[in-house]
């Protein structure tokens, strides 16, 4: 019985996050002895998705589903676990899978298990830990019945690489028509957004005013970083709530997370605590930062961040 | 109009996560519980809509008789009748299908439901129920107009917004961003005394049970204690050399 994964794509390329998706499911595959098959909307021919575990392509080539709608996906996913008669689908944890795995789980009936941060620690029952508690705990959960909808944390599993080709073929598609219309998108196109960041360079209230983000957003474009913020900056409004980073924001697993500023209130640290290297700079050696990060500095960040650019220019200029 | 918020009863953000000595429970030991933060925007926003263009504001929750003062809560905050669905909250799975019988009852124009909780962090209550009851469905929802039998939602997306219109019925699963934080309601001496008395239904459990079961739980490991570096140069030879992430 295969897994399926929805291998999502962005401006015609697959996304970091299907990759990395498409290799947890080979993990999960060579456990159940079986194979993984890459459901994408978007032609395939862009990339050979057996590289990064997959076995065989199905593309869902329909007009409808070239713009995300997470009603028809949802529905596309579900005839394409019947049709291969597939016992798990997986999802990322971007904001379009979150948004049909619950649509697509009713459809076939199934379980939905989001933030799985590895492979099963049992297959009989399945059971696979995920965080919860806003990354406060991690819980091991034993799915039942014959079919699951799991979303796998960002940065859990990270991209692996097979000696692969993936065959294609294509899927016969009846949609229905949807029960919303899209009327307009608004995207950033030239920022990194954090939900894909490597990198994210985060500022508090230590930085006393939003006339200060100059170098906050300097430093992120050096680093080739999203830009985040803690909950009283985005409360005041001196950032967008959609930068805000914590337990009733956004959280972030990055490989890199640099926080300027910030004490680090309990909330903050749970939204970050899935990031792999986290670096704090703070003027008060007391703050609670201190004890979840990975490295410091005890400096004021209207010294420390300039010097950081103009030393992280020499260093790239040095290993350039 | 008639618009039902789902509320989840959960730890407040503070709060230290403990498990009981098998790791199989959380221990709710010296744990304050409040409103999910993403349904409080969602009942602020709801109430607004009352002021605004009249509705009746009803609360549910899933769960046993200790839920009830989290909807005690709501009610004295303004909504105008509560229901508690008697059952566990297990997976969410069966939270949505014991939630779909109270809204295909109610016949509710507005279902709001938060994006997450943020016990579980499951995510999945909102959009399960929309499937559930054949309601369009609008996830991590941060804007909300509503015009006769017309909605407008703002949806957020990675990097950006997307809006989008239905008819109703609809089920959001909302956020900040809905209404402000400065927004929120701290219920008042009248407010509270009014939800002595407003109506709060308890219904017997409903719908096929969970589907997936929590086996055990696990802390993350203590940390090893920060490196500090004395300037940027080190720092940076410490995050290339050391921790190889530039």
């Amino acid at each position: 019985m295969p897994i399926l994964v929805y291998a999502e794509s962005d401006q015609g390329a697959f996304k970091k996050g299907a990759q990395e998706l498409i290799s947890f499911a080979r993990g999960i595959a060579e456990k159940m002895n079986t194979e993984v098959i890459a459901a994408v909307t978007e032609d395939p021919a862009q990339a050979n998705l057996g590289q990064y575990g997959a076995h065989r392509v199905l593309y869902c080539n329909h007009p409808a589903l070239k713009e995300f709608n997470a009603e028809l996906t949802a529905n596309a996913l579900a005839q394409a676990a019947r049709e291969t008669v597939a016992t798990l689908v997986l999802v990322s944890s971007s904001a379009d899978s979150r948004y049909l795995a619950p649509l697509l789980a009713i459809e076939l009936d199934a379980p939905y298990l989001p933030n799985i941060t590895g492979l099963p620690t049992s297959t009989e029952p399945l059971t696979f830990p995920h965080n919860v508690f806003t990354n406060k705990a991690t819980a091991f959960t034993a799915l039942h019945g014959s079919i699951g909808v799991l979303g796998l944390s960002k940065n859990a599993f990270g991209v692996q690489h097979h000696p692969d080709d993936a065959s294609v073929s294509n899927m016969d598609l009846d949609l229905p028509g949807s029960s919303w219309e899209i009327t307009s998108t608004e995207k950033a196109n030239n920022k990194v957004m954090i939900a894909d960041a490597e990198v994210v360079v985060s500022a508090g209230r230590g930085l006393k005013g939003p006339e200060n983000w100059g170098m906050i957003e300097e430093l992120a474009e050096l680093m080739g970083a999203a830009t985040a913020c803690s909950k009283p900056v985005s409360d005041l409004g001196w950032r967008p709530h959609s930068e805000h980073v914590g337990q009733t924001g956004k959280p972030v697993a990055a490989n890199l997370y640099i926080a300027v500023g910030i004490s680090g209130a309990i909330q903050h640290l749970a939204g970050i605590n899935s990031s792999k290297v986290k670096v704090v700079i703070n003027t008060d050696p007391e703050a609670p930062f201190f004890k979840a990060a990975d490295y410091g500095i005890v400096g004021d960040a209207f010294e420390v961040v300039p010097d950081l650019i103009q030393k992280l220019k020499d260093f790239k200029a040095q290993n350039a | 109009m008639k618009i039902l918020v789902c509320i989840s009863h959960v730890p407040d953000t503070t709060s230290k996560i403990n498990f009981n000595a098998d790791n199989t429970q959380f221990d709710t030991n010296g744990v304050q519980f409040v409103i999910n933060p993403n349904d409080e925007f969602g009942l602020t926003r709801a109430l607004w809509l009352k002021e605004k263009q009249g509705a009746a504001v009803h609360v549910v929750s899933v769960g046993g008789p200790e839920t009830e003062p989290t909807l005690r809560k709501a009610l004295a905050i303004g909504a105008d009748e509560a229901i508690r669905v008697d059952q566990p909250a297990t997976d969410g799975y069966s939270v949505a299908q014991a939630l779909a019988p109270v809204v295909n009852e109610g016949q509710y124009d507005l279902v709001i439901a938060g994006r997450e909780s943020i016990d579980y962090n499951g995510g999945m209550v909102p959009g399960m129920l929309a499937k559930l009851c054949g309601y369009a469905f609008v996830n991590t929802c941060i804007g909300l107009e509503i015009e006769g039998q017309s909605a407008t939602a703002v949806r957020e997306i990675d990097g950006g917004k997307q809006t989008l219109k239905m008819s109703l019925p609809l089920v959001i699963g909302g956020q900040k961003g809905l209404v402000e934080e400065s927004d929120l309601r701290i219920p008042n001496m009248r407010g509270i005394m009014q939800a002595r008395t407003k109506p709060l239904n308890v219904k017997p459990g409903a719908g096929a049970g969970p589907k997936s079961e929590v086996q055990s739980f696990q802390k993350p490991a203590p940390k090893e204690a920060v490196t500090l570096a004395e300037n940027a140069e080190q720092l940076i030879s410490l995050l290339h050399n050391e921790a190889k992430v530039i």
